[in-house]
């Protein structure tokens, strides 16, 4: 099968990520939203490792795996602390840098 | 190929519904059907280790600390239409659907040649091929990984970790506290009273009633009130009725007393 579909497919669910990104308030969607654009990738990743016959997508796409967890890690042990100190879970709400 | 033309209109419409969801569960929820949905493509593309590892990792691990998370932060916590930057939603809309329109039309006018496909890569099972590569290739990128988890590990310790600035309260510290309250403010000292109590149904979502008929405040889990759960009185006077099928002038009287001061 041709890897164009599942290509077009990895691309509309990275917009529909960086839309959820840049709309959505509540911090913990917009994380959710910055996974959807990392699964998103490896799909590509992993369509282009069948398009050229070796396994270096796969092993990228390994990688990003490995590197979301870790991100999800931090990320919202941050989102946590923030929520603990200011009881509020929005992104905009963390603006005191700002003034 | 019928697995991809299955699967691909269902993941677009759940990643629509994490977009579009009110409720941040809903949204995790949708997220898990999308990364389940993109297992199965891994799977259907000769790739049954990255199979195993999105479901393992994704779907079992970072989706359930999302909803940990979500738990701890409340599950009200829904979002906030007000936009903060004004046509905000809207031009980030427009540059979506042309970000869209770019990456689509872009990758249909490429030509991807002739597919090679993974059987001969994968001779010898999927895993032991990528287990060679990723310990002779990339042996060292997979050492930095180990670094990296540590470091994510210590991170996520060290921000969640809070110190105690003031000394525990130990039981008798309460007593004291409650009767400090009492002399100062006249609040009841002893427990809350709890839900039910001197009502129709004794249920948790149901206010105890005061002595003059109407509903104490606290006698609800505040999560309940909040989530607009709670049956107001002149709710279970209309189910006292239902229930005894009896329209006396006595238990009416009793029922829009109840609802005029509810």
């Amino acid at each position: 099968m041709s890897p164009t579909p599942f290509i077009v497919l990895s691309a509309i669910l990275f917009t529909i990520g960086s839309l959820g990104v840049l709309t959505r308030r509540n911090a913990i969607v917009v994380f959710m939203s910055v996974e959807l654009m990392l699964n998103a990738s490896n799909l590509a990743l992993v369509t282009f490792s069948r398009a050229n016959g070796n396994l270096e997508g796969q092993i990228a796409a390994f990688f990003v795996m490995v590197v979301a967890a870790a991100e999800v890690v931090v990320g919202l042990a941050i989102i946590m602390t923030i929520f603990r100190t200011r009881r509020s879970a929005s992104v905009d709400d963390a603006s005191l840098l700002k003034y | 190929m019928i697995a991809f033309w299955i699967l691909a209109p269902i993941m677009v419409a759940a990643a629509l519904g994490l977009l579009f969801a009110r409720k941040a569960v809903h949204a995790a929820l949708a997220l898990a059907v999308v990364m389940i949905s993109l297992a199965v493509l891994y799977a259907v593309q000769d790739a049954p280790f990255l199979f195993a590892v999105q479901i393992i990792v994704y779907t079992g691990a970072i989706l359930m600390l999302f909803l940990f998370v979500l738990m701890l932060v409340g599950v009200d916590a829904s979002d906030s239409i007000i936009e903060t930057i004004r046509g905000q939603r809207v031009a980030s809309i427009l540059v979506g659907l042309a970000f869209a329109a770019l990456l689509v039309l872009g990758v249909a006018q490429v030509s991807f040649g002739t597919v090679i496909g993974l059987d001969g890569a994968n001779d010898g099972g999927n895993v032991p091929a990528i287990a060679e590569i990723l310990f002779t290739r990339y042996v060292f990128a997979f050492e930095l990984t180990s670094a990296l988890l540590i470091t994510a590990a210590l991170g996520a310790m060290v921000l969640a970790h809070r110190e105690r600035l003031t000394p525990k309260l130990t039981q008798g510290d309460l007593a004291a506290q409650r009767m400090r309250d009492y002399a100062a403010s006249g609040k009841h000292p002893g427990p809350l009273p709890p839900p039910g109590v001197f009502a129709r149904h004794n249920a948790v979502d149901t206010p105890a009633l005061l002595p003059d008929g109407t509903a104490a405040p606290g006698s609800i889990s505040r999560v309940l009130a909040a989530r607009g759960t709670v049956k107001s009185a002149p709710e279970i006077a209309e189910d006292i009725k239902a229930l005894t099928g009896e329209d006396s002038t006595t238990t009416g009287a009793a029922n829009t007393d109840a609802g005029g001061q509810a």
